[in-house]
């Protein structure tokens, strides 16, 4: 029963989150704040895994592209895929549901054990829509553009060590990542951006809204929400991918 | 006023809140005092509806607050100013920000109306020039006066104060006392502060509501407080040699 129970719970969270605010201004206000808080505080993070991990992807494919049937622009082709569909999307959603999710939950379940959701209530507001609702809506709005930012830089990083360590050459990697794009490929990886970032920041919001007790349970409330987040990404990441490539 | 009527709590199978009445006055400061654990806190909380009520009824100058639904609950609510037991400052503002966010949420007053008012309350809680603070750079004292300053930034009809001395030296502890009195005084506004601290009942407690085991055990002021012959209230108000010995008991 306790699924059931967390699973109604959350989406009556969800409900409050949605309902109508007090003054649109400080909602506004608070999104933007949000966003530089959550979007480009983890500018620097992804940055670097992507740089490092486009050319981990290159160097691989070269290490395994060993057959004289396979084109070395392949290295390149298969680079800017991995990264485009399954790296970018996926994996940094996963690690931003450790990053952004753990401090969400965090945030929010101090809040709650020293009494300043309680000051919030007592005010007349909506706590869940006015702590809530600007980090779910901030998340949707840029992580998309950091998941974009990541495939460059993804690629770029491919570049960079695949050629650099000598397992590709520049003039084939830039062959290769220039063929046979296909553009679907960019509105598949953003809607799965989307909704990981709703998950993340909803998932985390919830886990830290309901802490109860003290510094213990905001740090269990902390490791629940990037246990959750990370098998809810990677089931929905199946699901949104079956029903959008096959 | 605020009147709460046979009002009952039970969490799991223990009956935390039993049946308690009582009048909270306009214009004075009503105590509700008790040893830790008696359910003071809980009835605080009840009132606000922070936790729901079993039964009873919850008056807030005859509207019953209790039987209202949760947006209309929060109409009642924005004319209530609480003061919490840690302050329950937000962490992430300054002082100044803090004590504007009702304002800011309920109010379409100018920026520089807000900043007056703001300004105003910091001075009436002696807290001027601080503005800037964050909530970690501040004394246990000067978070309570912080907060009393955010709790009446809106013009509230209603105090609630929980626990307004806890972890203060005996000094800063009445001068938060008076502060709340004055405050109660000047803007004849309905304040309720649950508390065990005997210096505030003699302080201060206008209107006394003693809690014991979850009941309303004595109602009185404090000069009858000292003379009441009622065993379980004599045995708090004069639990320290220091009381028995001041006062000849």
């Amino acid at each position: 029963m306790k699924p059931i129970y967390h699973i109604g719970r959350y989406f009556l969270l969800i409900k409050r989150v949605f309902s109508k605010p007090e003054n649109l201004k400080v909602y506004f206000n608070q999104f933007l704040y949000e966003v530089n808080s959550l979007g480009i505080g983890s500018l620097g993070l992804i940055a670097i895994i992507s740089i490092f991990m486009g050319g981990v992807i290159t160097i691989q494919s070269a290490y395994n592209f060993t057959s004289p049937f396979i084109p070395r622009y392949a290295i390149g082709l298969g680079t800017r895929e991995s990264i485009v569909l399954e790296f970018s999307p996926t994996i940094v959603s996963l690690i931003l549901a450790g990053k952004v999710g753990s401090n969400i939950a965090s945030e929010i379940g101090t809040m709650r054990i020293s009494e300043q959701i309680d000051a919030l209530e007592i005010m007349g507001i909506n706590s869940a829509g006015y702590l809530i609702r600007p980090k779910i809506l901030a998340a949707m709005f840029i992580n998309p553009f950091l998941i974009t930012i990541s495939m460059f830089l993804g690629v770029f990083g491919g570049f960079l060590f695949g050629v650099f360590s000598g397992a590709c050459d520049a003039e084939k990697y830039i062959f290769g990542i220039q063929s046979f794009f296909i553009p679907y490929n960019i509105v598949y990886a953003l809607t799965k951006t989307v909704i990981f970032a709703f998950i993340i920041t909803s998932v985390s919001a919830y886990h830290g809204y309901y802490t109860s007790g003290g510094a213990l349970e905001v740090g269990r409330a902390s490791t629940k929400s990037v246990v959750y987040n990370s098998i809810i990404i990677l089931v929905t990441n199946l699901i949104i991918t079956k029903l959008m490539l096959v | 006023m605020i009147e709460i009527k046979n009002i009952n709590k039970t969490f799991g199978d223990r009956h935390v809140v039993k049946d308690v009445s009582f009048k909270f006055e306009t214009g004075k400061t009503n105590l509700i005092i008790g040893e830790s654990g008696c359910g003071k806190t809980t009835v605080l909380k009840l009132m606000v509806g922070l936790h729901q009520i079993d039964s009873g009824e919850i008056l807030y100058d005859g509207d019953n607050f209790a039987a209202k639904k949760q947006k209309e609950q929060q109409e009642i609510r924005k004319k209530i100013g609480m003061l919490f037991q840690g302050g329950a400052l937000f962490d992430s503002q300054t002082l100044e920000e803090n004590v504007r966010f009702p304002l800011d949420m309920f109010t379409d007053l100018s920026k520089a109306e807000k900043m007056d008012r703001v300004n105003f309350c910091l001075e009436r809680v002696q807290l001027t020039g601080r503005n800037k603070l964050y909530p970690a750079e501040l004394s246990g004292g000067m978070k309570k006066r912080a907060a009393l300053a955010r709790a009446i930034a809106n013009n509230p009809s209603y105090l609630f104060c929980d626990e307004p001395n806890s972890g203060l030296d005996p000094k800063t502890s009445i001068v938060i006392d008076e502060l709340i009195s004055d405050i109660t005084k000047e803007y004849n506004i309905t304040t309720i502060i649950v508390t065990h601290d005997m210096n505030s009942v003699i302080q201060i407690g206008e209107n006394i509501m003693f809690v014991h085991k979850g009941q309303n055990w004595w109602t009185g002021d404090k000069s009858k407080i000292l003379n009441s012959d009622n065993k379980e209230l004599f045995e708090f108000v004069f639990a320290s040699d220091f009381m028995k010995q001041f006062f000849g008991k």
